[in-house]
C-alpha cells in the first residue's frame, strides 16, 4: 500500500527545505497565514531595496538552473530578454507539468500557491514585466481555482495591481489553462496556446526572448524555477549556491513514482546520493513489497532508462548522485539525465518492452503532427513496439526501431522528437536481450516477465 | 486504420452560456491586451464544456461568435486539445491515466475493472447515459496512481474496491458539481 | 527589394554567393540555382509563414559564420535559417544530409497511398520527385496505413487526405487571399488532417489557388479529374482581361481543347510574379474558361522544372512566341 502523501511531513525529511518547509502549516494557502510565516518578504526586499538588475544578478549568482527539464541557467535566460523601448515584455510561468513521472509543480501550487505568486511578482519586477501569466495544464483546473483565489488576495493586499507597495511598479498576473496537450510544455507551443491557438511549436529562431507572446520579448520559466527565486532573493544568491555540488546548486523537488515503498514529492539538496534517495528512511524507503530494483528513469519519461546496475553507481563504480552532472555521467551509453526530477522506479516484475511501448504511445499521442519526422516516426515506433510487446514482432523490428530513432533525433522542429526517440534507443541499448526474448519466446512473453537483466561482463 | 466520425451526432441544439459564465467570459477578455481576446478561447471552451457536458458544432460556433473569431479557429483548437469532448458523453466522464508510472502500479487492471463493472469499453457510454469511460495520458499524479479524473476532480490511489465505491458514489449523486 | 548595400557571403556546396542580410539558406541557394537548391515541400516564398515543417530542406552547416566558425550540431531547415557572413553550407555534398533527407522521404511516404497511377498530380508531384531521388525501392513500413475518404470541398476541388503531407500551404493561401478561412488543420499528431470540420464548401473567388500550392495530389481540380495525364498536354501561355486577377495563366491543351487552367509557375513550382505581385488566378479563369475563344494565347509555356512534363518537350527556349495559335 502506498503511503498517502498527507503523511509525509517535510519537517522530518533531511536537508534544508527552501520551498516546501511550510507546506503543512494549516491555512498556508491563505495570504494571511503565508504572510505571517514570512511570505512576500522577497517582494518587499526586491521592490524597496533592489533594482531589477540587482535581482537578476542574485539569480545569476545562485546558479539556479531551469527546473522544467532542460537545466538551462535561469539568470542567463533572463539576461537574454530583449528590452526594446516601448514594447511590453512578458513573463510566463510554465505550469503545464505533463512529463510522465513529474508531479512536483502540482504539489507546490496546490499547497503553496502564494509561493509561486510571490516568485512571479519578484521575477516580473526583475524582468520589467507589467503583465505576467501562469499557464497551467487544463487537467489541473482545481489548482487554477486555488491560484485565482490566491491572486485575488494578493491584489487585495496591494501586492498586485497598480503601484505595488507604493513603488510605482504595476503588475497584473493572470492564470490561463491549457486543454490537454503535453506539447504545450514546450515554450513556443505554450505561447501559441496562450494566444488561443493549437499548440504547434514555433520554428526557432526567433527565440521567445526576442519574439514571444504576441510577438513581444518573453521569458518562460518552470513553476519550481520561479518559486526558487523567493529564497534566492531572501537569502542571497551566494547562500543558495552554497547548497549542492558544482554546477548543481540549491535544492530540487523530486517526484518519485513507480514501485517504491513511499512515492511522493521530496525536496532534496542536489548532491544527495541516489542510493539514499531510493533506500533512505527519510526518502522513498526502498522498493515496495520487498521487490528488487530492475530499472530507473531518473528525470521524467524523456530521459534514458538505467538498468539496475547503473542506478546507484556510475559505470566507473562511483556513487551516482542526484545532480545534473552525476546522473548524466557516462553519456548516453551508461548515463541518463536529471531532467525534470520525475524519478520513476521499476521493480523486477515490470516489462521493459511494455513500458517502452507505453511511452512510445504517449509520445505518438502527444505529437502535434506538424513536422514529418515526429508525426510519422513516433506513430511508426508505437506500432512496431506494440507488435513486439504482443508477441508479433521479429528481430528485424528491433533494428528498425533503432533506425527510425536515428531519423527522428535532431531532425524535428522541437525537442519532442528527441524526447520520443531517446527512451526507445536507451531501452534497446540496455535491455536488448529482453526485446529479443519477446521475439524468440513469443508465447512465454505473453504469460510472464523477463525479469532482471544481467550486468554485462566487464561493465 | 480509419477514424470514423458520425457527424450527425456532433450537432445539438444551440444553447447559450449562463449569465455567470458570460460574465466570466467578459472578465477574461479584460485579462489580455486589446485585440488579443482570442487568448481566452481555451478557458471559454472549458466553461462551455462544464455547462453543456461536451462541445457540439453549434456550441463551438457560438463560442466563435462570443470571441468574434472564425468558427474554424475554434474547431482547430477544440480538436487539438484532448480534454474537449467533441461527441456526446455520459453525465460522468471517467478519464483513467494509462501512462507509464500509473501502469507500473496497475492502471491496466483498473481500466479493465471499470470496463467490466460498467459493461462498456474504453470510449463508450453506459446505456443509462450515466458514465463514459476514457483513458488519458499522464495526468500528473504519478506518485498517487492508479488514478482517474472526473470533471476536474482527481481520485487517486485507486483499488478495485475504491473504484466500486466511487461508481456508487457518482450514481447516488455524491459528486454532483 | 530593399537593398542595404551590405552584402554577406555564404558558401553552399563549394559555390560562393553574395546575398542580402536576412536571406535564408534556401533562398541563397536559389540565387545560385541548379543542383545545390534543397527541395522544399512546405516552404512557399510567396506565402509568409510557410516553412519549417516538412524537413526535406534540411542542410548541414559546416561553419556558422566567419565570427563563429563552429559547425551547427544538428541539420537545420534551410528555409527558415538565415545565412551569416562566412557561413559554409553543405547540401548535395553532405552524406548526412543525403541520409537524413532519405529518412524524411521515408516518413512522408510511410502512410502515403502510392497511388500515382490514378493520381492527377502524377508528373508534377514534388513528392514523386523526392521519391525518385531519395526513396528506397522497398518499403519498411509494414503497418496498416491511415486512410481517409476523399471528399469534395466545394464544387471544384477534391481533397484526398490520404495523399496530404500536411505542409499547411493551403491554410496559408487561404489566410493570405481570403477574409474568412473555413478550412484548417484539425486533430493532432498522426490524426491531423486538412478539413472544414463541418461539411462546409470552400467558396470564394480564389479558393482554386489551393490546388496550385499543393505540392502533392491532395488538392486537385475536379474539372480536370481523370481527364488526361499532364504530360500528354501542351502548356500554353494565355491571357484575358479579368477584373478579379491578372488574367495571365497557363492553358493545358490537347489539340485545340483546353483541359485545365493553372497559374504560371516557376522552377520551384511556385506561382510566378506578375507585375510585381504573385500571379494568383481567380476561380472564374481557372474553372470557367475552358475555351480558347476566351483567351489570347500568346505562345508555348516553357516548363522549366525537374518533372516529366519538361522532359523532351521544349528543350530550347523559344524566342518569339507565336501569337494567337488559332
Amino acid at each position: 500500500m502506498p503511503i498517502d502523501q498527507a503523511n509525509l511531513n517535510p519537517k522530518y525529511m533531511k536537508g534544508r527545505k527552501l520551498l516546501i518547509e511550510q507546506v503543512n502549516i494549516p491555512g498556508i494557502e491563505t495570504f494571511d497565514v503565508y504572510r505571517k510565516n514570512g511570505g512576500y518578504r522577497s517582494v518587499d526586499k526586491a521592490i524597496k531595496t533592489m533594482s531589477p538588475d540587482d535581482v537578476v544578478e542574485e539569480v545569476k549568482k545562485s546558479g539556479l538552473r531551469g527546473r522544467g527539464g532542460a537545466g538551462f541557467p535561469t539568470g542567463m535566460k533572463w539576461s537574454f530578454l530583449a528590452k526594446p523601448e516601448g514594447v511590453p515584455r512578458y513573463l510566463v510561468c510554465n505550469a503545464d507539468e505533463s512529463e510522465p513521472g513529474t508531479f512536483k509543480d502540482r504539489y507546490l501550487m496546490e499547497h503553496l500557491p502564494h509561493l509561486l505568486i510571490e516568485g512571479m511578482i519578484t521575477s516580473s519586477y526583475a524582468l520589467g514585466c507589467n503583465l505576467s501569466f501562469i499557464y497551467i495544464r487544463g487537467e489541473f483546473m482545481w489548482i487554477l481555482h486555488i491560484l485565482e483565489k490566491a491572486i485575488a488576495e494578493a491584489y487585495a493586499q496591494g501586492y498586485l495591481g497598480k503601484n505595488i507597495l507604493g513603488s510605482g511598479y504595476d503588475l497584473d498576473l493572470r492564470v490561463m489553462p491549457g486543454g490537454g496537450a503535453y506539447i504545450c510544455g514546450e515554450e513556443t507551443a505554450l505561447i501559441e496556446s496562450l494566444e488561443g491557438k493549437r499548440g504547434n511549436p514555433r520554428i526557432k529562431p526567433p527565440f521567445p526572448a526576442v519574439k514571444g507572446l504576441w510577438g513581444c520579448p518573453t521569458v518562460v520559466n518552470n513553476v519550481e524555477s520561479i518559486a526558487a527565486v523567493v529564497p534566492i532573493v531572501n537569502d542571497g544568491g551566494d547562500a543558495y549556491a552554497q547548497i549542492g555540488i558544482g554546477r548543481s546548486t540549491g535544492t530540487k523537488l523530486i517526484s518519485a513514482s513507480g514501485n517504491l515503498a513511499r512515492p511522493g514529492v521530496y525536496e532534496i539538496d542536489l548532491g544527495l546520493s541516489v542510493e539514499e534517495f531510493i533506500y533512505g528512511d527519510d526518502y522513498c524507503r526502498g522498493m515496495a513489497n520487498g521487490k528488487k530494483l530492475k530499472a530507473c528513469i531518473p528525470g521524467g519519461s524523456s530521459v534514458p532508462i538505467l538498468p539496475h546496475y547503473l542506478v546507484t553507481k556510475t559505470a566507473a563504480g562511483e556513487d551516482r548522485l542526484m545532480t545534473y552532472e552525476s546522473l548524466s555521467d557516462g553519456g548516453f551509453a551508461t548515463g541518463s539525465m536529471l531532467g525534470s526530477g520525475g524519478f520513476i522506479v521499476f521493480d523486477e516484475d515490470q516489462c521493459i518492452v511494455r513500458n517502452t511501448w507505453n511511452f512510445a504511445r504517449f509520445y505518438s499521442h502527444e505529437s502535434c503532427g506538424q513536422c514529418s519526422p515526429c508525426r510519422e516516426g513516433t506513430s511508426w515506433m508505437e506500432k512496431v513496439l506494440y507488435r513486439l510487446e504482443n508477441g508479433q514482432g521479429n528481430l528485424r523490428d528491433i533494428d528498425l526501431l533503432a533506425e527510425i530513432n536515428k531519423k527522428i533525433e535532431g531532425n524535428t522542429i522541437c525537442p519532442l522528437g528527441d524526447a520520443a526517440a531517446w527512451p526507445v534507443a536507451a531501452a534497446i541499448h540496455h535491455f536488448r536481450e529482453e526485446f529479443e526474448w519477446h521475439v524468440t519466446n513469443k508465447e512465454e512473453s505473453q504469460t510472464r516477465n523477463f525479469g532482471l537483466s544481467k550486468e554485462p561482463v566487464g561493465a | 486504420m480509419k477514424l470514423h466520425v458520425d457527424w450527425n451526432k456532433r450537432h445539438a441544439e444551440k444553447r447559450e452560456l449562463s449569465p455567470e459564465s458570460l460574465a466570466k467570459v467578459n472578465e477574461l477578455m479584460t485579462h489580455v491586451p486589446e485585440g488579443k481576446h482570442k487568448s481566452a478561447l481555451i478557458r471559454v471552451l472549458h466553461l462551455a464544456q462544464i455547462e453543456f457536458g461536451w462541445l457540439s458544432i453549434e456550441t463551438m460556433d457560438y463560442v466563435a461568435e462570443l470571441l468574434k473569431i472564425q468558427p474554424i479557429e475554434v474547431y482547430e483548437v477544440a480538436t487539438f486539445y484532448t480534454m474537449f469532448h467533441l461527441d456526446p458523453v455520459g453525465k460522468h466522464v471517467f478519464e483513467v491515466c494509462r501512462t507509464g508510472p500509473c501502469m507500473l502500479v496497475g492502471s491496466d487492471d483498473i481500466i479493465s475493472h471499470i470496463e467490466n463493472k460498467l459493461n462498456i469499453k474504453v470510449g463508450e457510454t453506459t446505456e443509462d447515459g450515466m458514465f463514459t469511460l476514457k483513458t488519458a495520458e499522464c495526468l500528473g499524479a504519478c506518485g498517487y496512481g492508479p488514478m482517474l479524473q472526473c470533471r476536474h476532480k482527481n481520485h487517486e490511489f485507486l483499488t478495485k474496491d475504491k473504484v466500486d465505491e466511487l461508481i456508487d458514489a457518482y450514481r447516488s449523486g455524491q459528486f454532483e458539481s | 527589394m530593399h537593398r542595404s548595400g551590405v552584402m554577406i557571403k555564404v558558401t553552399i556546396d563549394n559555390i560562393e554567393v553574395e546575398v542580402e542580410p536576412g536571406t535564408t539558406i534556401l533562398n541563397a541557394a536559389r540565387q545560385i540555382g541548379g543542383e545545390v537548391v534543397p527541395p522544399a515541400m512546405c516552404y512557399y516564398s510567396k506565402l509568409p509563414g510557410t516553412g519549417g515543417k516538412c524537413r526535406t530542406c534540411l542542410v548541414e552547416v559546416a561553419a556558422g559564420s566567419t565570427a563563429d566558425p563552429r559547425p551547427m550540431p544538428k541539420l537545420v531547415a534551410s528555409c527558415s535559417t538565415n545565412v551569416m557572413d562566412g557561413m559554409i553550407v553543405k547540401n548535395k555534398t553532405s552524406e548526412k544530409v543525403h541520409e537524413n533527407r532519405g529518412g524524411v522521404v521515408e516518413f512522408l511516404l510511410a502512410n502515403h497511398p502510392l497511388d500515382c497511377p490514378v493520381c492527377d498530380q502524377a508528373g508534377e508531384c514534388h513528392l514523386q520527385d523526392l521519391g525518385y531521388e531519395h526513396g528506397s525501392q522497398k518499403s519498411r513500413y509494414e503497418e496498416e496505413k491511415r486512410t481517409f475518404d476523399p471528399i469534395d470541398i466545394g464544387d471544384t476541388i477534391k481533397l484526398h487526405m490520404n495523399r496530404c503531407i500536411l505542409c499547411y500551404r493551403c491554410v496559408h493561401v487561404a489566410n493570405n487571399l481570403t477574409e474568412n478561412r473555413v478550412h484548417g488543420v484539425l486533430n493532432r499528431g498522426e490524426h491531423a488532417e486538412i478539413s472544414t470540420y463541418i461539411e462546409n464548401a470552400i467558396d470564394n473567388d480564389f479558393s482554386g489557388n489551393m490546388i496550385d500550392v499543393c505540392p502533392v495530389g491532395a488538392l486537385t481540380d475536379k474539372t480536370f479529374r481523370f481527364k488526361s495525364r499532364v504530360w500528354f498536354l501542351k502548356p500554353m501561355e494565355a491571357e484575358c482581361s479579368c477584373t478579379k486577377c491578372s488574367g495571365k495563366v497557363v492553358l493545358w491543351m490537347f489539340g485545340n481543347e483546353v483541359y485545365r487552367v493553372t497559374a504560371r509557375k516557376d522552377t520551384y513550382g511556385e506561382v510566378e510574379d506578375i507585375e510585381g505581385k504573385p500571379g494568383w488566378i481567380c476561380n472564374e479563369c481557372r474553372f470557367e474558361k475552358k475555351d480558347t475563344a476566351k483567351w489570347n494565347v500568346t505562345g508555348p509555356r516553357v516548363v522549366d522544372r525537374h518533372s516529366v512534363i519538361s522532359q523532351g518537350k521544349y528543350e530550347t527556349k523559344i524566342d518569339s512566341p507565336t501569337k494567337n495559335i488559332e
